[in-house]
């Protein structure tokens, strides 16, 4: 690829334009339609690869970047770029939106033609939300985002969809609106400051805000992040709207819709506001290990094994959360690291648990036990993915939970400490589930016939379990790609709050600004 | 050989991707001999390793190689190497060694097992995160095979899935063990930083080892006591030793290979790896010597009151391991280490005995139920006795050497004390007590079996005993490396470990005589060093005796005697038979205590506080947009919060604005 052909652009709208021919097919040919989906969603993660392997991992800056005058007279441009968090945010999403595609081949049966168009315009919000440099672009792309998801849980999802469904939207778009109001203020302050209104996030970087409105700022971004990721006490939408989900929504939900709240920590929210970081940290280290504990601790409790791995989730980005404001290589790394890991046996997990579905139509631990032996394929594949999600070494989630607990140890030892109790956590409630639903004597009639995996199935779990394998044993070919960036961010970040934090004294600041 | 030095663990990983990937698609016998062979390989290529050690001078006995680079971010930068000195050169033959011959011996004993491909998937599985864990040439290397091994711990236990009480066995070992693990990977953040500090980025063995001078005492003391709380986890000594009688669960071949002979020595050897930090930690290597003289004793006493003849061999592992972190805790790494071997050798032969026991007995496991069965199955019943014999610690046999030696440093070394050596040696007695119990109750008097129990009884076939007897003949021999000074030998054990060890940690300045004169001295031998070393050995093969003697007349002389025993201290025995209540202590305090605590997190706080001020708030919400839908109707209720917010904090904004 060469620098002149718009490929964040194509990547963005090859699913955009997919939703459209998809709707134009004649909606009786289901199996046509699921297979141009499939097709489609193959051709736009080959489209996405050239991102990985071409990306240049010394350059700590933006990459493909593409820059057109969208409102000039607003100062909004169509600006759009990738650094190693985002480039491999983006191929998670292409990669989990093919399986998300084969997984939901026998799921969905209604409206399956409105399902595939609505699940590829996702797809394009998603990546459009994560290659946005433009705050007014990102913004577009972000509220996008919510309407597939919405509908998803409202049209396709479990019996309390709707409930589910309108929760999502509430807390979701409570968030927004500050954020939305956050935008505007930080584009006139800085317009007012220096005469420059614009929308480029990288312009607005520079802008030196009172500390004072740095701390509302900051709030209203975190919030909306913060809900978003979902941070505890801002979690209570997330067990709801997993466990009305269809498969593939809880997958595409855990795997790429929650990495958006971090991924908004890390290129806005931070960043922007420094002295409000320095202020916001220990708050956000506690709600984080809160939630790591919290979160576990919920998981322990749930007898309905959809609301226990979103309870999971919970847990896994407190860690996430708790690494990246460590805000040293470790811990960010890791954090970036566990977003990806998340992705995979989290999505990993919905996907196991979607396929008992399908054969069961239900959820409910208690009326499993004994699985294994009727489906001892689907044990093999739901073990390791449990191991992944406990981080066992040699799986992917070793790597990032490891090194989001160095990075957290360094920059403070109780949160380290704290943290690591997780660790402990994790592996009950999640070998307790697995004990649960795959060991003991089959005590219902209904689970002594149950099918194995079929080949589709199979191929998916294998598609999962190659990448715990491949991020847990050489996780050197992705976290070198992160490494520039990272460490370019964190010197940004440093120099940035060592004013604030070397002050000592952040009221100085605060009085100066007034 | 150098650079050959990955086969070891390699080889087992082969036999594992082989067997998991086309077994099912091939014969039992193809399984079988893919997975004993791997593991024969591997035994052959750390043979080839120790040879050539052998021909090379002390010093030059480190082979290390880096495959490639394993994590990097920021200082931190790992790799996946390999290294074999003199110590892990050892553990790699008593595993590859003991591990092929428990192999082989699986292939009759789990032959009718439907599971038994699976089975040694995991056995080969096993083997390769146990050399993992004892060749990687760095921490996080050796925390992989430490949490790989628990795995493969918790798969085998819980290997007979559909019964409850195996599979909640091995969620107990992960759980218990992750307890442990926790504090060793905080140990690792504390050691990588604390070298970070003084300008040394590592977790390579080596380097750590030529850097630890940098380390305050502090540092190495808080470092060490969180390795070790790993090492009481992997180990099973007080408090966290709770999973390993539960553990027996497996089958039997497991028990022997992971719960005996390797898996639970491993908290040994990573102290013996990383003695160089120990012996900076005195107030550690205290706290490691009374944790194992204390657990010792107590698994030992528990041991008198069991039935259950894996239990027995359970706690008597337990207390096995007490003597080894003795041996560790005092300084006398190389002691330690011998005493690993030799214990792979004789508990791994009483757990195959036993197995083979089970085997002859239609799989009872209660020694009331058993008796007469020397006559029925003539070689386990020999080896049994010398295995027994050998933990008892008889002269001769190789537990005589290496327990003898744990007791002398225990008693001379600097590290040690007069009351540690004490209660060792009692507890050497009470093993010697416990053991002749298990093999008179088993093999000697009347079958108390059932008549059609009685009928089946057989010896187990070839595959089963070969291993057996070489393992007694290793039982019998095996202490003959580490024959002491005293009686003419020259330890050669503790030579070969020289390297590793560094400079012994010297003998008390003034040994404590006042006390040991009162006690053994009277034949006034507490003359110099070699005579006080002789009284003290003579006076543990005495209680040795003591206790075997005892077992006699209880069980074999005159067998109403321990009922009798047991009634008139009723109390004190009900206690020991249910093992002090430390089960129900912890089901109490911890399992219960958590769900009581989330039952109450998941009422009171996700449903009650936050769902309640949600909904709260969408009720007010509900109640705000009902009254403006009377203004304006059409509004969908969902899109009218997201304004009626947004409008909320539009006029919070313009108020505070003006603060700015």
């Amino acid at each position: 690829m060469n620098q002149t052909f718009p490929i964040l652009s194509a990547v963005i709208f090859l699913p955009l334009a997919g939703a459209l021919l998809l709707m134009m097919l004649p909606r009786q040919k289901a199996l046509f339609i699921k297979v141009s989906a499939l097709i489609w969603t193959l051709l736009e993660f080959a489209l996405s690869l050239p991102l990985f392997f071409n990306f240049d991992e010394k350059t700590p800056g933006m990459q493909f970047v593409e820059r057109r005058e969208w409102f000039p007279e607003w100062g909004i441009s169509y600006l759009l770029g990738i650094d190693g968090i985002s480039m491999l945010l983006v191929m998670l999403t292409t990669f989990l939106t093919v399986l998300c595609v084969l997984c939901s081949w026998r799921g969905i049966e209604e409206k399956i033609k409105e399902y595939y168009v609505t699940f590829l315009l996702l797809e394009t919000a998603m990546i459009g939300a994560l290659c946005a440099l433009d705050l007014v672009l990102f913004y577009f792309f972000w509220e996008i985002m919510l309407v597939p998801m919405y509908l998803l849980i409202g049209v396709w999802g479990g019996p309390r969809r709707i409930y589910a469904a309108v929760k999502f939207f509430l807390f979701t778009m409570a968030g927004s609106v500050l954020m939305l109001l956050a935008i505007m203020a930080l584009y006139f302050h800085y317009g007012g400051e220096t005469g420059i209104y614009t929308f480029n996030v990288f312009e607005l970087y520079k802008a030196d805000i009172p500390v004072l409105k740095q701390y509302w700022l900051f709030a209203a971004f975190a919030l909306s992040f913060a809900i978003k990721v979902p941070m505890f006490p801002f979690h209570t939408w997330l067990p709801d709207a997993h466990t009305e989900a269809p498969t593939a929504g809880s997958v595409i939900l855990a795997g790429v819709l929650l990495k958006m709240g971090v991924y908004g920590f890390l290129r806005f929210a931070i960043p922007l506001f420094p002295a409000a970081v320095v202020a916001a940290t220990p708050l956000i280290s506690w709600l984080a290990i809160i939630g790591i504990i919290y979160g576990a601790v919920m998981c322990i409790m749930q007898t309905d094994l959809k609301r226990l791995i979103a309870y999971s989730s919970v847990s896994h980005l407190g860690y996430v959360m708790l690494g990246i404001f460590a805000l040293n290589m470790q811990g960010l790394e890791g954090g970036i690291y566990q977003m990806l890991n998340h992705g995979i046996s989290t999505g990993g997990l919905f996907l196991v648990v979607g396929m008992i579905y399908e054969r069961r139509h239900t959820r409910m631990i208690a009326d499993f036990g004994g699985l294994s032996k009727v489906m001892p394929r689907l044990a093999a594949f739901f073990m390791i993915i449990t191991l992944s999600s406990i981080a066992l070494p040699g799986t992917n989630g070793f790597v990032g939970e490891f090194l989001i607990l160095l990075g957290v140890f360094r920059s403070n030892m109780l949160y380290g400490v704290l943290a690591a109790t997780g660790v402990i956590l994790g592996a009950v409630y999640m070998l307790w589930m697995f004990q649960r639903v795959m060991f003991g004597q089959i005590k219902k009639e209904e689970n002594k016939r149950l099918l194995d995996l079929t080949k589709r199935e199979a191929a998916i779990l294998c598609a999962i379990v190659v990448f715990v394998f491949l991020m847990g044993l050489y996780p050197r070919a992705f976290l070198k790609k992160i490494d520039a960036t990272a460490a370019g961010y964190l010197n940004d970040v440093q120099v940035k709050t060592a004013v604030y934090a070397s002050a000592g004294n952040v009221p100085v600041k605060q009085s100066e600004a007034k | 050989m150098a650079d050959y030095i990955w086969l070891i663990p390699f080889f087992p990983a082969l036999g594992f991707i082989i067997n998991s990937s086309i077994g099912s698609r091939t014969s039992k016998t193809f399984v079988s001999w893919v997975a004993c062979l791997a593991i024969f390989l591997s035994f052959l290529t750390a043979v080839g390793v120790f040879w050539e050690f052998l021909q090379l001078p002390a010093t030059a006995r480190i082979f290390e190689r880096e495959i490639y680079n394993w994590i990097a971010s920021g200082e931190l930068s790992v790799n996946i190497g390999f290294r074999l000195d003199a110590l892990s050169v050892i553990m790699c033959l008593v595993v590859t060694g003991v591990g092929f011959l428990i192999h082989v011996y699986s292939v009759g004993y789990m032959h009718g097992d439907p599971g038994y491909r699976r089975f040694f998937i995991y056995l080969n599985l096993f083997v390769f995160m146990m050399l993992l864990l004892v060749t990687g040439n760095n921490l996080l290397l050796m925390f992989v095979g430490w949490e790989g091994v628990g795995l493969c711990s918790y798969l085998l236990i819980g290997f007979w899935y559909e019964k409850d009480s195996a599979s909640d066995a091995g969620k107990k070992a992960f759980i218990v063990n992750r307890v442990g693990d926790f504090g060793f990977l905080i140990g690792i953040f504390f050691l990588f930083l604390s070298l970070g500090a003084q300008g040394v980025w590592t977790l390579n063995f080596g380097e750590i080892g030529r850097n630890a001078h940098l380390l305050s005492g502090g540092a190495a003391t808080v470092i060490t006591l969180l390795f070790f709380l790993g090492a009481i986890g992997k180990s099973a000594q007080i408090p966290l030793y709770v999973w390993l009688p539960d553990a027996m669960e497996g089958p039997t071949p497991v028990s022997s290979l992971i719960h005996a002979a390797t898996m639970v020595t491993a908290g040994v050897y990573m102290i013996a790896r990383l003695n160089f930090l120990y012996s900076m930690a005195p107030d550690t290597m205290l706290v490691v010597a009374v944790i194992g003289v204390l657990t010792a004793f107590f698994a030992a006493s528990i041991g008198f009151a069991q039935y259950d003849i894996k239990k027995i061999l359970a706690y008597s592992t337990i207390s096995q391991l007490g003597f080894m972190f003795i041996a560790v805790g005092v300084g006398a790494y190389a002691a330690g280490i011998f005493h690993l071997m030799t214990h792979a050798f004789f508990k791994g032969l009483l757990f195959l005995g036993a197995g083979s026991v089970m085997h002859a007995m239609s799989g009872e496991l209660d020694i009331r139920n058993m008796g007469g069965l020397r006559k029925k199955t003539p070689i386990t019943y020999w080896t049994f006795f010398i295995a027994c014999l050998a933990i008892a610690g008889i002269p001769g046999f190789s537990g005589f050497f290496s327990k003898d030696e744990i007791l002398w440093k225990a008693f001379s070394s600097s590290q040690g004390h007069m009351l540690i050596w004490l209660l060792a040696a009692v507890t050497a007695g009470m093993t010697a007590f416990y053991m002749f119990r298990l093999f008179f109750g088993t093999f000697h008097g009347e079958c108390r079996a059932s008549e059609e129990v009685k009928h089946h009884i057989h010896e187990s076939p070839r595959v089963m005993t070969i291993p057996l007897m070489i393992l007694a003949f290793l039982s019998l021999v095996g202490g003959y490396v580490g024959i002491p000074h005293l009686l003419g030998g020259e330890n050669s054990i503790e030579k070969f470990l020289a390297p590793v060890f560094g400079p012994e940690i010297p003998v008390k300045a003034a040994l404590n005589f006042d006390i040991v004169s009162a006690a053994w001295a009277s034949g006034g031998v507490a003359g110099h060093d070699g005579s006080l070393e002789l009284a003290l050995m003579v006076a543990s093969v005495l209680i040795a005796l003591l206790g075997i003697t005892i077992a006699y007349v209880f069980y074999v002389k005159n067998p109403g005697l321990p009922g009798r025993f047991a009634a008139r201290c009723s109390g004190l025995y009900h206690v020991v038979h249910n093992k002090y209540f430390v089960d129900e202590l912890y089901d109490l305090l911890f399992v219960r205590g958590t769900l009581k605590a989330g039952d109450f997190l998941l009422r009171v706080m996700d449903d009650w506080i936050i769902e309640g001020l949600v909904n709260g708030t969408a009720d007010w919400v509900k109640r705000a947009g009902g009254r403006l839908r009377k203004v304006e109707t059409g509004y969908v209720q969902e899109y009218a919060f997201g304004i009626i917010v947004g409008a909320i904090i539009v006029v919070g904004y313009l108020i505070v604005m003006p603060m700015f």
